[in-house]
This record gives C-alpha cells, sequence and structure tokens, in this order.
C-alpha cells in the first residue's frame, strides 16, 4: 500500500501516529488527575492542560532530546510530551517520595532533570527570565540546546515578559518564547487585559521573530516551532510564538468558570478539539484510520490508569526529607550550632 | 450581634465604606470577573460599577504603583493583591514608594492606600504559594501591617484601614475566610483602631502573644492547658506595625512567662521583634525564657504528611508552655 509513504508537515505515519498518541496521553492524565483531585489524593491547586494537547505536543515534535522546556504551573503536558515518566509525574501530583520532586514540588513544581524540562513555575511569568538566562549558558557555554519556555496570555501582562524578550534580543539569546494563548488569565478576558489584540506589534517592539498560529492545529504548531527551533540553533536568535488555544476546563480545579459561558466552552470543544482536528486530518489524508486512533487512545489511557495506580501505592515522604535539599551546604541553615 | 464569616465581614467594611465615601475605589486581579479569588470582592463591581470596582491586567508592580499615586491624587484605593506571594512584584512600590514618599518629600504628600492580600499555607499549594512575609513589610518604617484573625477585627479593622491617611498592608489568611464569629447587625457602625490588640481568653500562668490565625491555635492551645491546671493568656495584637506594647507588657508584668506564636518562619522574623521588645521592657517580669513556635525553618513542602509537620500547631504551643511554665499544686 503507497499509505506508508504518505506525509503531512514532513512527518511520516509513525511519527503522526506518535503525536497524535502525545495528545491523547495529555489528555488522559489529565482527566485521571481531576479523578484524584476530587477524590481528595491531589490536594493544593491543580491545573489542566485540557484543550491545549496540539501546542505543547507540536512543540517538543521540533525539539532535541538536548532541547530546554521551561513552564508554568500548567506543565504536566509539557513534561509529557519531553518524555518525563507518568508513574513519577502523577505521584508527585499525588505528594509522594516516589514522584519526579519527590513530593515536595506537586502539580505546580514539575522538574525532571533527565528530560531537561526544568520547571514548573507558579509565579506568573517568573520562568521568561529564567528561560534567557538558560539560552545564556547554551551561548556562553556553547551547549548546542535550544531554550523553549511556556507561559499564558496572562504572563504577557507582567512587567517579566517584555524584560526577557528585549533581553533575549539585545543578547541574541536562542530561546523561543511560546505563548499559550488561551484567552484568559484566571477570569480576565485577553481583550480587557491587552491594549493590543496579538502579540505581533509586542514582538516588533523587541525586533523580535513572530509568529501567530492555530493552537489547535498540532502540525501548524509543529512547523513554527520548527522554523523558531532552527533559528535558535542556527543563529542565536530569539523568537515569540502566539499559539490561540482555549483551555476546555476552568483555571484550576477551584474555578467556578463564571466569567465565561457554558456555551462558549461547548463551542470550543464541539468545534476545536485539537485531537479531533488532528484525526480528521489524518483521515482525510488518508494515513490513518479509526482503529489506528483506537489502539494510541487505549494505550494512553491504560498508561494514566497505570500512573494513578503507581501514584496510589507510592509511599509518603520521609518526615526527614521537610528539611532536606534546601541548600546544597547543610551548614548554611541559619543557626548552625557547633558540636560540641 | 449577628454570626458571619471573615470573608463576608471584609465584603461588608468595603461596601460600608464605599457607601460612605465615593473616593474609595477598588483595584486588582480577578476581582470583578472571576468573582474573587477567595469570593472577598464578589457582587461589589454590580452595586458600585465598574468605575469604582475594576479588574486589572496581571501585574501586581502597576496595580501597586497605580493604588500609590490615585492615594497620593485623591482617591482612596483598595487595593486586592492575590496573595502575598505575588506581592514581592508590588513590593517595590509598596516599600521604596508608599512607605517613603511622605518622609522624603517634607512630609507635603499623603499616602491613603490599603494593600489587602491573603498569606498563609496549609492548603497544599506548595512552596511558592504558602508563605506568610508579613514580617518583611513589618520591618518597614512608614507601613501599618494589620493581620485580624477574626470577622468581627477583619470589618472593623478594614473600615479604619481605608479612613487611615497612611499606607496599610492588611494581611488576611487563607485558611480564615470561612471562619464565623459574631459581628454587629448592618447599620451597627463600629470601627476598630489600627493600634490596639485585643486579649482574647484572660490567664494568669502564661501569656501567648500572636497574630492573624495563630491566635485560634493559641486559643485550642490554652483550653487544653486549661484541663492541665495552665492558664494562658492569649494577646491577640491584630496589628503587628505599629504593635501594643503595653498590651504585651501588662499581661506579662501578671503571668510572668511568655510563647510568641507565629505561622512563619523563625529567625529574623515578627516573632523574634517581638521578644525582642518584651526582653528589652519587660525583662524583670520574666520568670523564663521567651517560648517561640513558629513554622518550620524551610519552604513549604506540597506533601500533606510534609506541609503537617511544617506549619505550626496547638500540640506545639502546648508543649512550648509546658516547657517554661510549672504546673502549680493544688489545682
Ligand atoms: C505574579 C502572580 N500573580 C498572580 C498569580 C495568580 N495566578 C496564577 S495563574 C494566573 C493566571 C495566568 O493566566 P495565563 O498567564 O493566561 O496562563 P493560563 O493559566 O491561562 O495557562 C494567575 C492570576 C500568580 N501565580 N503569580
Ligand atoms: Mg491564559
Amino acid at each position: 500500500m503507497v499509505i506508508r509513504d504518505l506525509t503531512l508537515a514532513g512527518l511520516n505515519k509513525e511519527q503522526l501516529l506518535n503525536l497524535h498518541y502525545t495528545m491523547l496521553l495529555m489528555r488522559h492524565f489529565e482527566e485521571k488527575a481531576a479523578e484524584g483531585y476530587t477524590l481528595g489524593k491531589i490536594g493544593g491547586f491543580l491545573h489542566l492542560y485540557t484543550g491545549q494537547e496540539a501546542v505543547g505536543s507540536g512543540v517538543n515534535l521540533a525539539l532535541e532530546p538536548n532541547d530546554v522546556v521551561i513552564s508554568s504551573y500548567r506543565e504536566h503536558g509539557h513534561a509529557l510530551a519531553k518524555g518525563v515518566d507518568p508513574n513519577a509525574l502523577m505521584a508527585e501530583l499525588y505528594g509522594r517520595a516516589s514522584g519526579v520532586s519527590k513530593g515536595r514540588g506537586g502539580s505546580m513544581h514539575i522538574f525532571s532533570k533527565e528530560h531537561k524540562l526544568f520547571g514548573g513555575y507558579a509565579i506568573v511569568a517568573a520562568q521568561l527570565p529564567i528561560a534567557c538566562g538558560y539560552a545564556l549558558s547554551a551561548k556562553l557555554l556553547k551547549e548546542n540546546f535550544v531554550t523553549v519556555v511556556y507561559f499564558g496570555d496572562g504572563a504577557v501582562d507582567e512587567g517579566a515578559f517584555h524584560e526577557a524578550l528585549n533581553l533575549a534580543t539585545v543578547w541574541q539569546l536562542p530561546v523561543v518564547f511560546v505563548c499559550e494563548n488561551n484567552l484568559y488569565s484566571m477570569g480576565m478576558a485577553v481583550e480587557r487585559a491587552w491594549a493590543v489584540s496579538s502579540l505581533e506589534p509586542r514582538a516588533k517592539a523587541y525586533a523580535m521573530d513572530f509568529e501567530q498560529v492555530n493552537g489547535m492545529n498540532a502540525l501548524d504548531v509543529f512547523q513554527a516551532a520548527q522554523k523558531a527551533v532552527k533559528r535558535a540553533r542556527e543563529t542565536s536568535r530569539p523568537t515569540l510564538i502566539e499559539a490561540k488555544t482555549y483551555r476546555f476546563r476552568g483555571h484550576s480545579m477551584a474555578d467556578p468558570t463564571a466569567y465565561r459561558s457554558k456555551e462558549e466552552a461547548e463551542q470550543w470543544r464541539q468545534t476545536s478539539d485539537p485531537i479531533v482536528l488532528f484525526e480528521n486530518a489524518l483521515r482525510e489524508a488518508g494515513i490513518a484510520n479509526t482503529e489506528d486512533f483506537k489502539k494510541n487512545d487505549d494505550r494512553a489511557l491504560q498508561i494514566a490508569a497505570k500512573a494513578v495506580e503507581f501514584a496510589d501505592s507510592s509511599p509518603l515522604p520521609d518526615l526527614q526529607s521537610l528539611t532536606e535539599d534546601i541548600m546544597v551546604d547543610p551548614t548554611g541553615a541559619i543557626a548552625w550550632r557547633r558540636p560540641r | 450581634m449577628r454570626v458571619t464569616t471573615y470573608r463576608e465581614a471584609l465584603r461588608e467594611a468595603m461596601r460600608e465604606e464605599m457607601q460612605r465615601d465615593e473616593r474609595v475605589i477598588i483595584i486588582g486581579e480577578d476581582i470583578d470577573a472571576y468573582g474573587g479569588t477567595y469570593a472577598v470582592t464578589k457582587g461589589l463591581a454590580e452595586e458600585f460599577g465598574r468605575d469604582r470596582v475594576r479588574d486589572t491586567p496581571l501585574a501586581e508592580g502597576v496595580i501597586a504603583g497605580a493604588a500609590v499615586g490615585a492615594a497620593m491624587s485623591g482617591l482612596r484605593p483598595v487595593a486586592e493583591i492575590m496573595t502575598i506571594n505575588f506581592s514581592l512584584l508590588a513590593s517595590d512600590q509598596i516599600i521604596n514608594t508608599a512607605a517613603k514618599v511622605r518622609y522624603m518629600f517634607g512630609g507635603q504628600t499623603n499616602v491613603p492606600v490599603v494593600f489587602r492580600m491573603p498569606a498563609g499555607g496549609g492548603a497544599q499549594r506548595g512552596a511558592q504559594h504558602s508563605q506568610m512575609l508579613e514580617t518583611m513589610y513589618a520591618h518597614v518604617p512608614g507601613l501599618k501591617v494589620v493581620m485580624p484573625a477574626t470577622p468581627y477585627d477583619a470589618k472593623g479593622m478594614l473600615k479604619s484601614a481605608i479612613r487611615d491617611e497612611d499606607p496599610v498592608l492588611l494581611i488576611e489568611h487563607e485558611l480564615l475566610y470561612g471562619v464565623r464569629g459574631e459581628v454587629p447587625d448592618i447599620g451597627e457602625e463600629y470601627t476598630v483602631p489600627l493600634n490596639r490588640g485585643d486579649i482574647k481568653r484572660e490567664g494568669t500562668d502564661v501569656t501567648l502573644v500572636t497574630f492573624s490565625r495563630a491566635v485560634h491555635l493559641c486559643l485550642q492551645a490554652a483550653e487544653e492547658l486549661a484541663h492541665e491546671g495552665i492558664s494562658a493568656e492569649v494577646v491577640d495584637l491584630r496589628c503587628i506595625r505599629p504593635i501594643d506594647l503595653d498590651l504585651v507588657l501588662d499581661s506579662v508584668k501578671k503571668t510572668n512567662r511568655a510563647v510568641v506564636v507565629e505561622e512563619g518562619w523563625k529567625y529574623y522574623g515578627a516573632g523574634q521583634g517581638i521578644a525582642a521588645m518584651i526582653y528589652e521592657y519587660g525583662f524583670d517580669d520574666l520568670d523564663a525564657p521567651i517560648g517561640h513556635v513558629t513554622g518550620v525553618d524551610a519552604p513549604a513542602p506540597y506533601a500533606k504528611n510534609l506541609e503537617k509537620a511544617a506549619f505550626p500547631t496547638h500540640t506545639d504551643i502546648v508543649a512550648a508552655v509546658k516547657k517554661i511554665t510549672p504546673v502549680r499544686s493544688g489545682r
């Protein structure tokens, strides 16, 4: 069959189905996390990625394993795309010793040295300047990695966004800024918060290359990211990508979503589900069929369910770990007493 | 009197002050469309209009700076900072502007601004969302730092803060919003001064000096101690800058023992400052070293069991009291 040779956006069937799987893993993982929260197994704040899967999975496909990803508190999807073990990720959400951050971080503070998923920051926009620092290391230490930093439309309102973009251009840093514009920062609609309707004039203000993409289309995202990553890697220049997307759920599990109508959210789910759109594209191109999709769906669901089992059966952190890892030098604690 | 929540009490204070004075406005993130992050401002935009209750973009620096400028030019802004953790982005304007301009401009200008923000941990929100940080602001001359523990005090002190001519930080606690308590009926005007503490429980053997949510832990501890023959007096400072020092010293004069109780970190903090003042001005009245119950000297962990161990409990207070208080015989 010729079907094997068909490609989309330069990706073959296997790559395309992997992309499909990544999105489904994100979707099922988040559904399981939501259940865990409802059952009281997960505490604190839980921000789900549901609806935005095409962004994280599309960008990630343009990355090498050595490339760095830095994100916000809405980072489970980014972590899964980067290859972080779903078991260790779920265990972190459950606050268990086997979690990626030993249970000390929680949902908002995912970090995996192994996968170069360098946080999980919960102060909005803090990750942008931090990403500039990583990119500076890449440049000065001549390590050829690209730094991708994800943030929301709300982060654009903070001074840190502007300071980081300016620095990235002035210092010619190999960084890709990915704004996931899901139209709201908590209850604040983007059109009430931004003086302009797209990020293009902001990029212009910092003399930065810019691309706006449909964040519900994984292949559009992938192609924009590919260009930006290439630019960063080959010419050490930053890019700003604005991916227009929508979060299908509330800001966090605690959000009563009073600021938007049920119809609006339903409309997005019905017409713009990134997974459905991608399946349609693959089907229309004659690359994959319902059976392929079902296989991925089953596998993703199974992995997510296994992650829950793993997390739930993992031990709690040791109480003594409460004061471990604060500093490299434990004598840096404030009141070091001389042994007598 | 009727019973209402800390959250409602704060809202009533703002409503009443907005009715009373047209110059009072509220600005902050998600105070309107979202319904208020902790629902404190819920309904106020509908009631007073969106000129006076303004959702801002996500930018604490400009919220604080604009509030300060507005206060210097005739408005009476109440700026809501979503949590004290994010106030670090506003702290430049609070500390470098609000606290300074009256002094450095030779007394020519006032900054009648209120910054409301919740602090505290205990809801598994992790290291960047569970801090107290009141210490940082209480350190700064030019600011008032108010930390009410009950609905009555929250309402009365927020009203005073809004009428105050100086910059006031009203630091709430994330776990107090649902706490219920007696508050005078609507229409029954009252305020609580910003420089007076309050004895929340009288006692004779030991003074527990505290503020914010820790007041409730102290009351619980005092109840338990009573069963063991120790009579603890609970002094709720309500405001840590200025501090009602005489209230504390008079209590210590009576009990001769003190334990300072706070949720924040131990070192260089508000509690050590309070203890130092007791030592400085009340040393002769002390029969034992001052006890100090605090949060663990570590960033807040997420895991439930670790978090439980990180914050002080009434049991810790009971233990600290027993360490310095002999149980009197014959009781
Ligand atoms: C400095 C700071 N201010 C406020 C908050 C509270 N907060 C957390 S997420 C959020 C909204 C952010 O929206 P956006 O950047 O669009 O990201 P999204 O949640 O939509 O992914 C707010 C206000 C915070 N964490 N940090
Ligand atoms: Mg957003």
